[in-house]
């Protein structure tokens, strides 16, 4: 088992965020974390990435505990994530955004920088491939100079995404990729989170509203109300499961 | 290769600039009054160049950079008058321990208070720049050479063009080489946004520790300097006011703007002085009410500072191919 | 121990000048989050106005304390609405910094010798100084006016921040102020509102302040507005009873060091209390802490 979570749980004051949540992630799959707004899934991300403490339950990369480490241990583990209200290095360029997450894989030492010695130079050149790789997935490459705030809200969220696999994860967590997205870029960015799993062969949870990419690419679903998860299954058995269609369109709605 | 081609060219560079400053006023064509003003502008650059990489690139916010440049200065003072005398190779390994006072120091604050968040951390510092000013006006309790409120005389005027300029070149190589590094970007981004940094891997609060802990032995340094340049020193020298000094000077010149800071430091130094001969004798304290004007001004018509983000050719970034 | 008393009383006399110091900065900080460093020197102009109502002009108190309020008012509002306004949406730095010119700006042009000029100047007694000797405790009528004064005033303010309109509007900018001026509020005229009030109170500490320790200088302003903004961070910026308690811990802790310790440590113990409270709370004892929502 990649990642796996048991019995998760955060509160803020009354607010029960997370409630006892249990989800796995098997190697190579891609899971999808469904539920209306507010339901905790985010959340559930801050407390796998370490941003929030939890309260309560475990969480396990690979067997082993990443709750009460610093995010940036857990990244250095495998957990790499984007966020739902984007947060890029605003004011850098597009291709330093993606060199940043590469800083814990760096192939020089600060003595080689400060002195510019021959290992720097190398060390830069090698960085430039990785950049090249990741941006061209996206199809950034041409963008690369350019002022990361200065990208259209869609080409935002790609670079969150090329510059998370610059981080050289195992397990993605992707928080709502498609939001913001015209229906023309929600099928490219569909395929090309197909494409990064099998490339990098990573596993992939992904929080999404869109139904359309849901149901098209996960493998498996699981739907969060109220900070705890009322149904998984198969994305076809989902569509016909009842707690699912109470949660989204209220009881009134589903007993017609 | 690269290194060494790198060395050479460094060295030439120092060479014509201290060689060239140094033939200007030894032949009397720039006066000594106006070489000390320059000597002054470039101690003033470099521990600017530490506050540009401590509030301009980490982004923490810090007003109490003067109290850093004050440690260095007593400590290298303190050591050469007591151990130095005259040598060349004394003053360099005192400006050195003035440096390492400010960093050691630098890293007991900064354990503690950079946890805190901007303005929190701004008033901390504040606080820690004033503890130390009360430190400095006492300091003959513990050292009765150090002078206390009375002032620090008998320093050997140690501080050369040469030596300025060493100090400015090196403080600028380093700054460059470090910020156009994976090290220096894993310190902007912590100024750009904290928490994606973390979750990229970025261990922030030890780059935060990196970029405090250098802007700091850089005022350090500039503190020795400065010390050995007019030979003496009062705490009035490294109160509030001269913490807003370079603050304002790396605001002027663009936060994060290498370039702008070099300029700002220079400008403002010479600003000052400038004002002094310019205003009639009797008008020399309406300095104090022109500059806060201009500083108003500037502040409205380019509140991104006078540079904005451009630097000159050395001090940018390349891709290596 | 009347000793200890004697000295918990001269902290209190400062610590009421702190307090009304300290609710201009906290509750311009919590609309603008700027560090207004032009308010202390606000407050020395007070102390001013108070210096010429009582010496030029002999005028009554009641007329002393309103011409400092009305002045300092003047002058804050204008000062918001020439340096600060212009530069709401600019980088918050800017802001900062036209805020530390305008401080320079005050204090070096009333400085000058067409203006007040660069001296100390003696603050006459505006009444006859009366002293009671209580179990060998001295308690002067000076301690009696900075107490009745500053307590008026914080009732005052109680009153206007929760029970009018104007209050209510103060308390919804400084909770969300793009919110705020959605639901309608004027959020410029609350602003410069909220600089008149903190200005006004200022002013009143500036006058206590004169009456206290009768020498004023246009330098004055500096060293009680610094102190004043820490003891408000120290009470939790933003928290009106945060910044009263924090001025009473803060005139407190200095009084106690001069007078157990040594004057030379004065300015620095105030600070050395901030930054030890700031590790413990890093957001004041009083302030509520704040997670960030990602
Ligand atoms: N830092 C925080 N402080 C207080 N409450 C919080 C915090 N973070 C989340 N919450 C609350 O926890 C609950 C779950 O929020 P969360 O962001 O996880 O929902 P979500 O499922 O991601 O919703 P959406 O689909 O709108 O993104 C909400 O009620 C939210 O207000
Ligand atoms: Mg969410």
């Amino acid at each position: 088992m990649m990642l796996e979570i048991r019995g998760l749980t955060k509160h803020f004051g009354g607010i029960r965020a997370v409630d006892g949540v249990d989800l796995h992630l098997g190697e190579g799959e891609l899971v999808g974390l469904i539920g209306p707004n507010g339901s905790g899934k985010t959340t559930v991300f801050n407390l796998v990435t370490g941003i929030y403490r939890a309260d309560a339950g475990s969480v396990t990369l690979k067997g082993e505990n990443l709750v009460g480490l610093p995010p940036h241990r857990i990244n250095r583990l495998g957990v790499a994530r984007t966020f739902q209200n984007i947060r890029l290095f605003r004011n850098l360029t597009v291709m330093d955004n993606v060199r940043i997450a590469h800083h814990s894989h760096l192939g020089y030492g600060p003595v080689a920088a400060l002195c510019r010695t021959g290992r720097f130079y190398n060390g830069e050149k090698e960085l430039n491939g990785i950049v090249e790789v990741f941006l061209s997935i996206f199809s950034l490459q041409n963008r690369k100079n350019d002022i990361a705030g200065s990208l259209s809200y869609g080409d935002q969220r790609k670079l969150e995404i090329a510059r998370a696999l610059a981080s050289k994860p195992e397990v993605l967590l992707l928080d709502e990729p498609a939001a913001g997205m015209n229906p023309y870029e929600v099928g490219r960015l569909m395929e090309f989170i197909l494409a990064i799993r099998d490339r990098f062969r990573i596993s992939i949870l992904l929080i999404e509203h869109q139904m359309r990419l849901v149901m098209g690419i996960c493998e498996r679903l699981a739907v969060m109300d109220f900070g705890q998860v009322i149904a998984r299954g198969l994305p076809s058995e989902i569509r016909e499961n009842r707690k699912v269609i109470e949660a989204y369109l209220g009881e009134d709605v589903a007993i017609e | 290769m690269r290194l060494l081609r790198n060395l050479i060219k460094t060295f030439v560079a120092y060479a014509f600039l201290a060689g060239s400053i140094s033939l200007l006023a030894g032949g009397g064509v720039v006066n000594p009054y106006w070489v000390q003003i320059l000597e002054l502008a470039c101690i003033v650059a470099i521990s600017a160049q530490g506050l540009n990489i401590i509030y301009g690139h980490t982004g923490l916010f810090s007003l109490g950079h003067a109290a850093f440049y004050g440690i260095g200065a007593y400590t290298a003072a303190y050591l050469m008058k007591m151990y130095g005398g005259q040598s060349q190779a004394a003053f360099l390994a005192a400006l050195l321990a003035g440096g390492g006072a400010a960093a050691a120091v630098a890293c007991l604050i900064g354990l503690p208070t950079l946890r805190l968040t901007s303005d929190y951390l701004g008033i901390a510092t504040l606080g820690f720049g004033i503890i130390m000013k009360v430190v400095f006006d006492s300091a003959d309790r513990f050292l009765p050479e150090l002078g206390g409120a009375r002032g620090m005389t008998g320093i050997a005027k140690m501080t050369t063009v040469p030596w300025v300029v060493f100090f400015l070149l090196a403080s600028l190589l380093v700054v460059r080489n470090m910020i156009h590094s994976s090290y220096g970007r894993a310190i902007l981004s912590i100024r750009e946004d904290e928490i994606a940094a973390e979750t990229m891997g970025i261990d922030t609060f030890q780059y935060k520790m990196v970029g405090f802990v250098t802007g700091c032995t850089f005022a350090g340094v500039a503190g020795g300097l400065y010390a050995h340049l007019y030979a003496f020193l009062h705490p009035s020298n490294f109160d509030f006011f001269k913490s807003i000094d370079i603050l304002v000077i790396v605001v002027l010149g663009g936060l994060g703007n290498m370039s702008g800071t070099l300029v700002a430091s220079f400008g403002w130094i010479f600003l000052l002085e400038g004002l002094r001969v310019v205003l009639p004798p009797g008008y020399v304290e309406l300095r104090w009410v022109l500059i806060p004007v201009l500083l108003i001004v500037t502040m409205l018509l380019r509140p991104q500072g006078i540079f904005g983000t451009r630097e000159f050719p050395f001090l940018r970034g390349k891709v290596y191919r | 121990m009347e000793y200890f008393l004697q000295q918990v009383i001269n902290g209190l006399q400062i610590g009421f000048v702190y307090a009304l110091i300290a609710l201009g900065y906290t509750m311009v900080y919590g609309i603008v989050r700027l560090i207004n460093f032009a308010h202390g020197d606000v407050f020395m102009i007070g102390a001013f106005i108070g210096l010429y109502a009582v010496e030029r002009y002999q005028w009554p108190l009641t007329a002393v304390f309103v011409s400092a309020v009305v002045g300092c008012t003047i002058l804050a509002v204008l000062i918001e609405q020439l340096a600060y306004r212009p530069l709401r949406h600019a980088p918050k730095i800017a802001s900062l910094i036209t805020a530390i010119g305008v401080s320079l700006f005050l204090e070096y042009f009333t400085s000058l010798r067409q203006v007040f000029g660069p001296n100390f100047y003696s603050f006459p007694r505006p009444f006859a100084v009366v002293s009671w000797n209580w179990h060998g405790i001295l308690v002067t009528n000076i301690q009696a006016v900075i107490f009745f004064v500053t307590v008026f005033c914080l009732l005052l303010l109680q009153f206007i921040v929760f029970r009018t309109k104007m209050g209510r509007a103060m308390r919804a900018v400084s909770f969300d102020y793009v919110t705020a001026g959605l639901m309608g509020v004027n959020v410029n005229m609350v602003i410069s509102f909220t600089f008149g009030l903190g200005a006004a109170l200022a002013g009143v500490g500036g006058v206590l302040y004169g009456i206290a320790y009768p020498q004023v200088n246009t330098f004055m302003g500096f060293m009680p507005g610094l102190k004043a903004f820490t003891a408000a961070v120290l009470g939790g910026i933003g928290n009106i009873p945060g910044a009263v308690l924090g001025a009473l811990i803060m005139g407190q802790s200095e009084t106690m060091v001069s007078a157990y310790v040594s004057s030379a440590y004065r300015d620095g113990i105030a600070f050395v209390i901030l930054i030890l409270v700031l590790l413990w709370k890093p957001t004041g004892i009083l302030g509520t802490p704040r997670t960030e929502k990602v």
